[in-house]
């Protein structure tokens, strides 16, 4: 049977402001606790990961990933036109953040 | 992982709402000193009102933890002429810095600043804050202080101001035993947590996510005593009561009402959605003076801010970062360095000139490769992983592969600054102060970005302990005042109305509204004409779109509240726009209609205030606040100095 397709609204952009490691994240909330935004809710089972509610009014702080207490948890994903570019002094290879 | 629509896939219904809805309830509380945001300013007051035995209410509308302006962290603790190293006599630089922000400076703030900050910053130290090397990590750096291992930083090192300081370029410019050691780098991200703990451990009752909505007066009426405040609770929207003898407002600022496109918002903006004006507005709808209102400014934005502006890359923390162009060329774009003294300033016209000319070759680059590698990882791993919500910049670039003694950072100033006017920031007007911090109204305290032309995070931390021993004091001296029920029921009418409704206008679409109307209306150029337009258009806003406006839960009632108050700031700064009848760039205000500088309007502030519902004006002259030193001395004799605390 083919897999169920809700009907829901055109997704927030930038829908994923973090990326959250279900298998390292321990659902403790700090990060639930500490955006100023309230861009994540707890989620409803104790001690999986949040949920991302309000993506598009994140203000990219931070704080969620740099006082997340779970190494590897949490890591913070750029927009595509906010990731910023650097070159190498020598080479003059230019990179960017993926 | 972690999305909404991921979370509605795997369980097949959406999430119920987390918390316990509580609208139409209430909560009624009592205490000496309540101050509304609990930012760096807020967080201050709590900690010196409660310091004096006061008992104290602290309420954000986010989390204490890392709320605020100052919450993600803070880079410079600036004018800090009071440290063992400054050479400068802190009266003497508060003259110096008064007149450096042109006239329209807050010569108080400004003073309680230079003469408190540093004893500000060693009880910083005593609650956990880091403000010194003090595990050698940047060893042989320039600026640091070997005896107290403090980081002077090279901002200000040669003179106040953002223009070139003088002797610029000559031969031993800016050597060591002349600087002025009046900025210090500090590890601003470990603050606000120690803050928050402080406050907990003096007993400061924190109301975490309740958002201020309004001050209540004596007896309801507009322009009498404050005696406390009304809050919403932006989880379960239950509505909070305040009783206090004394109320200070620490709330942040109004980044926003220019700005468009509330999906973008975040990082198109220094400020977050949180900044909406709350305490502004509420001020004035109980009677307070607010003044600067009419000043704005362009707004260095586009289609995206944070990677731009705080990566060293070259438009505002390029501390000590040469820039050049494409093929190594030195561009001349200040660094804020020792070679420049710290000057932040950049020829513009040139570079301009240079990139049409060939003479430049885009795109230009921060050349951290370039520079000594101590230095550079001094900025990078100090100051810019300490600069607020730059640490997570520095974290995911570094794991990205960017290597401060080996690459460049791409700047985008000169390829997408196009000068946008129509996006502008409020940010100078605010609440007009006289010297204990109060306001016009009895009972009402205002610190940090709340007052007028307010300054830093060290403005705001010492603004904020200032003013919490103030209020503290004028608590002790007067007994409770009397609440009116009648405006407490009006305010909880007011806040709970967009929750009876299911459908109508949301709070983006009612945001971009007003957005448009400042874009068009209120940009570079005013007019009598274009700014009657304005003014009629929010009328119609009012008049049609608000009463449809509607929230479906109390985080979208918060959203909601804040449009609210960014309309209100909106008419009153259109309001002191039409009123200030001239133009000049102190005010960044250009008045097409009247394009001289009016040379007597302009030895004045405008400051307004409604009576009886109506807006007053009235002109206070520049300096108002008379002899600096002089007066600061007189209405502090007790001042104590640095906590001492308990064995």
């Amino acid at each position: 049977m083919a897999e169920k397709v809700f009907a829901i609204p055109n997704v927030q952009t930038p829908s994923v402001p973090v990326r959250i490691d279900p298998a390292k994240c321990i659902g403790c909330n700090t990060c639930v606790e500490v955006c100023q935004i309230d861009v994540f809710i707890p989620n409803p089972e104790k001690g999986k990961p949040p949920i991302i509610l309000h993506p598009e009014e994140c203000w990219y702080c931070g704080c969620c990933a740099t006082d997340c207490p779970t190494p590897g948890a949490m890591a913070f994903n750029w927009p595509l036109p906010l990731k910023p570019r650097w070159r190498n002094k020598e080479t003059g290879e230019v990179h960017q953040l993926t | 992982m972690g999305t909404w629509h991921e979370y509605l896939k795997t369980n097949g219904n959406p999430p119920e709402w987390p918390y316990p809805i509580k609208f139409g309830e209430e909560t009624e509380l009592e205490a000496d000193v309540c101050i509304l945001g609990g930012g760096i300013a807020g967080c201050w007051a709590a900690i010196s009102a409660a310091r004096t035995g006061a008992k104290v209410i602290l309420m954000e509308k986010a989390d204490v933890r890392r709320s605020g302006a100052g919450g993600p962290g803070c880079d410079h603790w600036c004018n800090v002429p009071g440290n063992p190293c400054s050479r400068v006599d802190p009266d003497t630089w508060a003259i110096e810095e008064m007149k450096a922000g042109g006239d329209f400076s807050n010569g108080i703030g400004i003073q309680i600043q230079c003469r408190e900050d540093w004893d500000t910053l060693q009880e910083m130290e005593q609650m956990g804050g880091k403000i010194r090397d003090d595990k050698d990590e940047f060893l042989g750096v320039e600026g640091r202080d070997e005896k107290t291992k403090l980081m002077f930083s090279p901002r200000y090192s040669a003179g106040a101001g953002l223009g070139l300081p003088k002797g610029y370029g000559e031969p031993n410019f800016n050597p060591p035993e002349k600087r002025n050691n009046m900025v210090i780098r500090i590890w601003g991200s470990t603050f606000k947590p120690a803050l928050k703990k402080e406050c907990k451990r003096l007993g400061v009752t924190i109301l975490d996510r309740v958002m201020a909505t309004s001050l209540l007066n004596e007896n309801g009426k507009q322009g009498a005593r404050i005696v406390g405040a009304t809050g919403l609770n932006t989880r379960t929207g239950e509505f909070v009561i305040v009783k206090a003898k004394a109320v200070i407002i620490s709330a942040g600022g109004s980044g926003n009402a220019w700005f468009m496109d509330m999906e973008h918002g975040g990082y198109s903006s220094m400020y977050s959605r949180n900044n909406s004006s709350d305490g502004t507005a509420m001020a004035w709808r109980a009677g307070a003076r607010v003044t600067m209102m009419e000043a704005s400014s362009p707004y260095r934005i586009a289609t995206g801010l944070k990677h731009k502006w705080y990566t060293g890359g070259g438009d505002a923390s390029y501390e000590n970062i040469p820039m050049v162009d494409s093929n190594g060329k030195i561009l001349p774009y200040a660094t804020q360095g020792w070679a420049d003294g710290g000057a932040m300033f950049s020829d513009g016209p040139k570079m301009r000139a240079g990139i049409q000319s060939g003479e430049y070759e885009l795109p230009f680059y921060a050349d951290f490769a370039g520079i000594d590698p101590k230095e550079a990882n001094a900025t990078w791993n100090l100051m810019l992983n300490e600069e607020s919500t730059t640490k997570i910049m520095v974290k995911t670039m570094t794991e990205g592969g960017f290597d401060y003694k080996r690459d460049q950072i791409m700047n985008y100033n000169m390829m997408e600054f196009q000068g946008s006017q129509q996006y502008r920031e409020p940010g100078r007007g605010g609440l007009m102060v006289a010297w204990d911090l109060k306001t016009n109204l009895d009972g009402l305290y205002a610190a940090g970005t709340a007052t007028f032309q307010p300054g830093d995070h060290s403005y705001a931390a010492a603004t904020g302990r200032y003013a919490g021993r103030k209020a503290a004091a004028y608590a002790k001296s007067i007994d409770a005042g009397k609440v009116c029920r009648d405006q407490i029921d009006a305010e909880k009418e007011r806040v709970l109305a967009p929750t009876k409704r299911d459908g109508g206008i949301e709070w983006k679409e009612l945001h971009n509204g007003l957005c448009r109307v400042m874009q068009y209306y209120v940009g570079e150029f005013k007019s009598e004409r274009t700014l009657d337009l304005a003014l009629e258009e929010i009328e119609r806003i009012e008049k049609y779109a608000v009463p449809q406006l509607y929230a479906l839960d109390p985080h979208k009632l918060m959203r909601s509240l804040e449009d609210l108050s960014l309309i209100e700031h909106a008419k009153i700064m259109i309001r002191a726009m039409k009123e200030r009848k001239l133009s000049n760039p102190k005010l960044s205000l250009s008045r097409v209609d009247y394009p001289n500088n009016d040379e007597e309007e302009m030895k004045y502030y405008l400051a307004l205030r409604q009576e009886d519902g109506k807006p007053v004006f009235e002109r206070i002259p520049l300096r108002y606040w008379g002899n600096m030193k002089e007066q600061y001395e007189a209405h502090n004799p007790d001042y104590t100095g640095v906590y001492k605390p308990e064995a």
